[in-house]
């Protein structure tokens, strides 16, 4: 009868994961296999990209993001550094948000919590869309800016960097006359476009709520007493928050950070609907430059390419979480 | 004294915050009820003036939003009961029954979940034009009915759960199946509305699959519809009444969801947390 069962539960134990299997397998392996293919390909989207006809590219496409020469260089760069500045300011502020606002309601229950968390579950396109009106030339940013005195800027067309504009207009020609990697030294300090910054106060806008979430998780199963400990030995509330709470977040912090890290490397949905890229592909990132270059200049190998090259990116971020926070989670 | 003006201090911070959170959707709801000249020269105000259904009427009669709305309906329902269907039965198998290559699926599970969504973007469009699904509903949902984190929630729910009253039920000779059904999933209640919840907000406002998925109007969602009203020219003038307009009738269902359900969305972010 046991034995039975048994029996009974090997082949039900396959039949009950079949659907799920078959499914991540077909939608999510299969494909990536197949996307392995095309970035060693020049397809252009017409027909098969699994016939003999096809021309054969071998590494040309990897190398044409990295090593040559060439437009598709200067672009996957451009988008790399614009990535890069985005996540440079994005994790701090979001992290340093998120935190914040878990201290305010770590002693308030409802209605300021929902307040805070709720952008975190809209749709990512129907924000944009309210940050869009909100950062218009006459919207309520710059309306506000006024208020206060300040000329605002023409945020979606306004290409220059944040650090160009601290460091003055002119590029000293040491900068501008030496490039690596096909963009100038000076292009490469520019700093987030002005454009990218609206992008980046919607995200930081949206992200900070979810992380409040595991903030507050965290500071709510600290232990008391030694809160108490640090009063009765006179310490203020500062002293207390530096050298009792933050120690104990480190964790926390750590997983926030990284979390943060591997989502701001993923930037899509935003730029499609606020920027596209642009103004002067000051807001490209490796994400929407892989989507733009297959489906609207049909370069399904290059775009495939840079698909991989984010992934890489992306899993050595993970990789790195793992491994740093392997004794909590063996 | 000092205290009365630290609260002070600290209430009038939380306000501040709070409208920051809060402002921009009062703006979007004020600005869907304005007139376009109305908002184009007071976009910072909170009141309609003249308030006006213009845009409303014009989001129905004008614009394709029927068809967007009634293709999002249609791909959230059978994505999120799918998902719900398909994910639990998975994870309880994970979970409960023993059978040979359980622990290398679930090592895969994770191995899944740590794909990030947008390297996926031109590989799942190959693989449905290779199987000949692009541009139609098939294309829409079957891609989206199983995931990965859902799998592993329902089998850390199983695993949480004491296996008696499923023993109790073996033992009197109920089948896997009858016993999966009838005994295992109504215990299984909190982790299946989170797993609802989960799934209907995710297919509610999924965007990037649609991009690859389909290419005709007549197959867009919402966020698709959305995206392609805002970055597309519909008529004159900027119709920003029309646009925040339409994003709010596609925010409402989640906001209803999410307040009523709010616990369940708090949870799973802390799961989160732990899972790390």
């Amino acid at each position: 009868m046991a034995g039975g069962i048994r029996g009974n539960e090997r082949s039900a134990g396959w039949l009950f994961v079949a659907p799920a299997l078959l499914l991540l397998g077909l939608f999510l392996v299969l494909p990536i296999l197949m996307a392995l293919w095309v970035s060693l390909t020049r397809w252009n989207g017409q027909g098969s990209p699994f016939t003999a006809g096809v021309p054969f590219a071998g590494l040309d496409n990897y190398t044409g993001l990295i090593a040559d020469d060439g437009l598709s260089r200067t672009n996957f760069m451009t988008s790399i550094r614009n990535n890069g500045y985005y996540v440079l300011f994005v994790v701090p502020l979001q992290t340093a948000l998120a935190l914040g606002l878990a201290l305010i309601v770590n002693k308030r229950r409802g209605f300021f919590r929902t307040a805070f968390y709720f952008p975190s579950v809209t749709s990512s396109v129907a924000i944009s869309v309210v940050f869009l009106f909100m950062f218009a030339n006459g919207g309520a940013i710059n309306a506000i800016l006024s208020a206060l005195g300040v000329h605002g800027p023409q945020w979606f067309s306004d290409p220059r960097g944040v650090f160009h504009l601290l460091l003055g207009d002119s590029a000293p020609a040491a900068l501008a006359d030496h490039s690596v990697l096909g963009l100038s030294w000076w292009d490469w300090i520019s700093g987030p476009s002005v454009a990218m910054c609206a992008i980046i106060a919607l995200v930081v806008w949206t992200t900070s709520g979810t992380f409040m979430l595991m903030f507050l998780a965290a500071l709510q199963n600290l232990p008391r007493q030694l809160d108490e400990a640090g009063m009765i030995d006179g310490a203020n509330r500062w002293q207390r928050f530096r050298r009792i709470t933050l120690p104990q977040l480190r964790p926390t912090m750590f997983l926030v950070v990284t979390l943060g890290l591997i989502g701001s490397w993923q930037v899509f949905d935003q730029i499609y609907v606020m920027s596209q890229g642009n103004p002067a592909k000051t807001t490209l990132t490796p994400a929407y430059l892989s989507y733009r270059t297959a489906f609207r200049d049909f370069d399904y190998g290059s775009g495939a390419a840079i698909s991989f090259v984010l992934f890489l990116i992306i899993v050595l971020l993970t990789l790195g979480q793992r491994w740093a926070t392997r004794e909590r989670n063996p | 004294m000092r205290t009365l003006i630290s609260r002070f201090l600290g209430f009038s911070i939380l306000i501040f915050v709070a409208l920051v959170f809060l402002y921009p959707f009062v703006i979007q709801i004020a600005n869907s009820f304005k007139t376009e000249a109305d908002a184009a020269a007071n976009p910072l105000s909170a009141i309609a003036h003249p308030f006006t259904t213009d845009a409303m009427e014009r989001i129905f009669a004008g614009t394709a939003f029927p068809t967007w709305l009634a293709n999002s309906v249609l791909v959230t329902v059978v994505v999120t009961i799918g998902r719900v269907l398909i994910d639990s039965m998975a994870g309880y198998a994970l979970s409960r029954l023993r059978f040979r290559g359980r622990r290398v699926l679930f090592a895969a599970v994770l191995g899944v979940m740590a794909v990030p969504p947008v390297v996926l973007l031109i590989p799942k469009f190959l693989v449905l034009n290779q199987l000949g699904m692009y541009n139609s509903y098939p294309a829409l949902i079957v891609p989206l009915l199983a995931d990965a984190a859902g799998i592993f929630i329902m089998k850390q729910f199983f695993d949480s759960v004491p296996v008696s009253v499923e023993e109790a039920a073996r033992i009197d000779g109920a089948g896997v199946f009858r016993t999966f059904w009838s005994v295992v999933l109504p215990t299984a209640r909190p982790a299946l509305i989170t797993l609802t919840i989960l799934a209907f907000q995710g297919s509610w406002n999924e965007f990037p699959h649609t991009l690859v998925a389909v290419q005709d109007p007549a197959l867009f969602t919402l966020p698709r519809g959305l995206a392609d009203l805002v970055s597309g020219s519909l008529g004159a003038g900027t119709q920003y009444p029309l646009k925040l307009g339409a994003a709010l009738l596609a925010t409402i269902p989640v906001a209803i969801i999410f307040v009523v359900f709010q616990r369940y969305f708090v949870r799973d972010a802390n799961e989160g947390a732990e899972r790390g």
